[in-house]
């Protein structure tokens, strides 16, 4: 578990690296795929051992401070799904390799694709929620870049948008009901609330931490009524869609769901709620796919319909019914990759796509015709093949559930769909008449027909071992769903019983829709762009504007230039939310017992006030920045005589650096023309007024005694011994809080290139107006890092609680 | 100028035990790249600096990072402090906290002087 778990983790380090080894061994990049091909291997040979009901587990601390740590757990369902992920992966950078040859980003597509594949293998190896939430997004955002892999193309682009959009902000939902779980149970990990699942359901957070789960799940597999991202990520090479879009990463919500069936699986709401869904999912994907006469958005519509299948089997929740949602996960991840990487032979073989145009080309590709032909078996259902053995346990789970009549005559629809494009993607490009004929079609590399092929032979090999699917693959993963053990015996021949009826009736009306494509086809089409404005898709738009135009709004509202405006909302914010929780808590302070001032504080103090007061007089810029810099030493010199050098040292260079910045862009400001109106004169000191007086409020209760002195002793006491240094406050900054710090100088790089995107951008549109804006804006910028956290939480313990210890410096 | 870029460093270094740190470094080494600028010419900076201010800021930012990173090679957590036993001449004792300021202190040179050339190139 250790070798596998490296070689995952190694997987990171293989994605960087993959471009380099492209440029250097240009032929040979199919070689990356031996990595895949290793840990798939690895997978393999612990199968025996997961057979036996065993759960290989390892744990590396990574932020305890966060509950987060590398907990990786192996068991029955997360076999399966590395299995698929891993050897698909391997078959997918063959593929890639002759797909995409010499295509001049081939090297970020090795890239791309490897970090999916370690993304995804560590969703569905994590024990710990929020590792897997990591591990999610990663599988989130490299699918963006592969879909928007031709990011020339508008629509790639805004097609990846879109599937991140959606994914994302389901995944953000998810992360919500994962830390509403551990809120009810205390912790991160799965097995934890695996254990305490009486708890969670009868909690009243549960239904929200459900629903919220199930929001990520959903858009992550691609359910109705957030479906509609699946068939436009169809952008993305042929690879990544058999690879992200239909073998593994929408299989991610499934597997969601399949993993926490052990703690939902009891609710009330589980068994109504995701059957619905599912059924839903199932019924639409299967009737939208009719109208499609593209390959791969033909393929993509039956994807949605298949998860909507799996999702609604784990819904009725019962033995047959996980076992039915494992082979169908199975069987399609192996046809369906197959049918993907055939519709991109049959694009690079002809240079379309379309099955309207499409047939005959059988005989000039016959590597391809056989993949597609075995591949579109498994999916139609047909013995021996392993997309049979499913659609019998689809109807047998059915007839046995509640309402069977409903169930099956729904799935029974979806079904004979599914044997019509079946037959649409698999049989008639290749021997039916064709719509055009100068087609040209050529077989292309091998390495564009083997893996297909394989896939396909792997479903065959698959139908015709039933017993060894069911023992080796399918029972440790229900198992692992049901957290009991469970005997799974597969066979292809049951006698006569109603399943094979069925089977046979879907076969026969769905050979019929094959057969009437030509005839059907345009009224469907039809019917569907009626409903199309009505559709959920038109939602995203729609929505996607919305936030568009509130986030203008706002903008026009609070970020409108004007640096006073910013100050004074800043100031009146801060007031008004400070006094109202002081008012709310009725917080006291007491007045401390002053020391009699010294002379040079007399001094000081009187030099800041005069300045203070001049700055409101001055009549120029120069005037009032000299004086905000006498303000500011002053101040610098305060801090260095109460003894909080540090904090002196730094307000000294940063004055000095704002004077600076000042001067040099002095002469680009206009002249104080305008000066305000008496109204605002008077609102303006009202807002400083209040500023003020909040301040001194604070800091009396900071000065108060017994306010977190224990944070302080603890800083003074832990800091030689833990952190090894003497100087509190960058102890501080760089160990206790470093990761603030951290944060906060990504933040300062943020902003630079902020400041500079801004100016070299807008530089080009309009160039005068911005300059004094941006100017402003990158003052402000500088202060930021100053006023957050660490170096306020340094102040406040390491300096001002303790002058006594400060000041023997 | 010269002057204050090695005050500067010597800021950097001994400020985990007296006073200093790589925030009052880097800003004390950025004043002196300001002056400079403000002397001679932005233009005259820029020629000055070795690598482009963005190249000192992601230097910055990656030598932070990868001072949290070393301790998981020795199975600690993520950014634990670690120290070499012995203090080297000069330079007094170096870890990864050391490795960390550093990296505060080329984000802070690298984001003032970026944002100084900008404008004043603009």
């Amino acid at each position: 578990m250790i070798l596998l778990a490296y070689s995952i983790l190694l997987g990171i380090l293989v994605s960087l690296l993959a471009p380099l080894l492209y440029r250097q061994f240009r032929r040979f990049s199919a070689v990356l795929a031996v990595f895949p091909l290793a840990i798939f291997i690895q997978l393999c040979l612990v199968i025996p051992a997961i057979v036996t009901g065993e759960t290989l587990q390892m744990t590396v601390p990574w932020v305890p401070g966060l509950g987060l740590s590398l907990n990786l757990r192996l068991d029955g369902l997360s076999l399966v799904m590395a299995l698929l992920i891993s050897g698909i992966g391997a078959l997918i950078v063959v593929y890639g390799g002759a797909y995409l040859h010499g295509h001049p980003f081939l090297g970020r597509f090795y890239s791309l694709v490897i970090l999916f594949m370690t993304a995804m293998l560590g969703v569905v190896l994590s024990s710990n929620a929020l590792l897997l939430f990591v591990f999610w997004e990663l599988t989130s955002i490299s699918s963006f870049f592969l879909i928007g892999f031709e990011h020339q193309k508008a629509n790639a682009r805004a097609a990846a948008w879109q599937a991140l959009l959606v994914t994302g902000s389901g995944g953000l939902a998810m992360l919500a009901g994962f830390a509403l779980l551990a809120k009810i149970t205390g912790s991160f990990e799965i097995s934890r609330w695996i254990e305490s699942s009486a708890t969670i359901i009868t909690d009243p957070l549960a239904n929200a931490a459900f629903f919220l789960v199930l929001l990520g799940a959903a858009t992550k597999s691609a359910q109705f009524p957030f479906h509609f991202w699946l068939p436009n990520a169809m952008e993305a090479p042929a690879p990544v869609s058999a690879y992200l879009h239909s073998a593994t990463m929408v299989k991610a919500g499934v597997y969601l769901l399949a993993r926490l069936f052990p703690v939902f699986g009891q609710m009330a709401l589980w068994p109504v709620v995701i059957t619905a869904l599912g059924l839903l999912t199932l019924v639409s994907g299967a009737l939208l796919a009719l109208a499609q006469t593209d390959m791969k958005r033909l393929l993509a519509y039956t994807t949605i319909s298949a998860l909507g299948s799996m999702v609604f089997f784990l819904g009725l929740g019962n033995e047959l019914a996980i076992k039915t949602a494992v082979i169908v996960l199975i069987a399609h991840a192996l046809y369906k990759g197959a049918l993907f990487l055939v519709a991109g032979g049959v694009d690079h073989g002809t240079g379309s796509r379309d099955i309207a145009v499409l047939g005959g080309i059988g005989r000039a590709m016959p590597f391809t015709a056989a993949a597609a032909g075995l591949a579109g078996l498994s999916m139609a259902g047909l013995p021996p093949l392993l997309g049979f053995i499913a659609k019998e346990l689809m109807y047998e789970t059915t007839l046995d559930a509640a309402l069977p009549g409903l169930l099956t005559g729904l799935l029974l629809v979806a079904n004979v769909c599914m044997v019509a494009v079946a037959g649409w993607v698999g049989y008639q490009p290749f021997w039916g008449k064709p719509g055009q004929k100068d087609l040209h079609p050529h077989e292309g590399s091998t390495g564009l027909w083997l893996p297909p092929l394989i896939l396909a032979i792997l479903s065959f090999l698959l139908g015709i071992l039933p017993q060894l699917t069911g023992k080796w693959l399918v029972a440790p993963a229900v198992q692992a769903v049901l957290q009991i053990p469970a005997k799974v015996k597969l066979s292809l021949w049951h006698g006569f019983t109603p399943m094979l009826g069925l089977s046979a009736l879907t076969l026969l009306l769905g050979i019929g829709l094959l057969a009437a494509r030509r005839r059907i086809q345009p009224a469907i089409t039809a019917f569907w762009h009626a409903l199309a404005k009505f559709g959920p898709a038109s939602m995203y738009p729609r929505s996607l504007h919305a936030v568009l135009s509130f986030a203008s709004l706002q903008t026009r509202l609070l970020q409108n230039g004007y640096l006073r405006i910013y100050v004074s909302s800043i100031v009146v914010v801060t007031a008004v939310l400070a006094f109202v929780t002081m008012a709310l808590r009725s917080i006291q302070f007491t007045i401390p017992t002053f020391q009699p001032p010294r002379f040079y504080d007399v001094i000081l103090v009187g030099i800041i006030l005069i300045a203070t007061f001049l700055v409101t007089r001055a009549r120029s810029r120069l005037a009032t920045i000299a004086l905000l810099g006498s303000i500011g030493f002053s101040i610098a010199l305060i801090f260095l005589l109460y003894g909080a050098p540090d904090l002196a040292m730094v307000q000294f260079a940063i004055e000095t650096l704002t004077v600076i910045l000042f001067v040099l862009v002095l002469y680009r400001l206009p002249k104080f023309k305008q000066f305000s109106s008496r109204r605002a004169r008077i609102i303006d000191l009202m807002i400083a007024l209040m500023g003020g007086v909040l301040m001194t409020i604070l800091m009396l209760m900071v000065s108060a005694p017994d306010s977190d002195a224990h944070v302080a002793r603890y800083y003074v006491e832990n800091s030689l011994p833990l952190a090894n240094g003497r100087n509190i406050v960058n102890v501080i900054l760089v160990d206790f809080r470093g990761f603030d710090t951290l944060g906060e100088i990504t933040v300062l790089a943020v902003a630079a290139i902020g400041v500079f995107s801004l100016i070299k951008l807008t530089a080009k549109g309009k160039p005068k107006r911005q300059v004094p804006v941006t100017g402003e804006k990158n003052n402000a910028s500088l202060h930021p890092a100053l006023s957050r956290s660490p170096l306020l939480n340094a102040l406040n313990a390491g300096v001002f609680s303790l002058p006594a210890h400060s000041r023997t410096q | 100028m010269p002057l204050m870029l090695v005050f500067s460093v010597f800021l950097l270094i001994r400020g985990h035990n007296e006073v200093g740190g790589g925030f009052v470094g880097g800003l004390v080494a950025t004043n002196a790249l300001m002056l400079y600028a403000i002397a001679l010419s932005p233009a005259a900076l820029r020629k000055l600096l070795p690598v482009e201010p963005h190249v000192l800021v992601s230097a910055g930012l990656l030598s932070a990072l990868i001072s949290g990173l070393i301790p998981l090679l020795t199975g600690q957590p993520f950014m634990t402090g670690l120290w070499l036993k012995n203090p080297i001449p000069v330079i007094g004792k170096i870890g990864t906290p050391l490795l960390f300021d550093t990296g505060v202190y080329l984000v802070v040179i690298g984001v003032v002087t970026w944002i100084l050339l900008t404008l004043a190139e603009e």
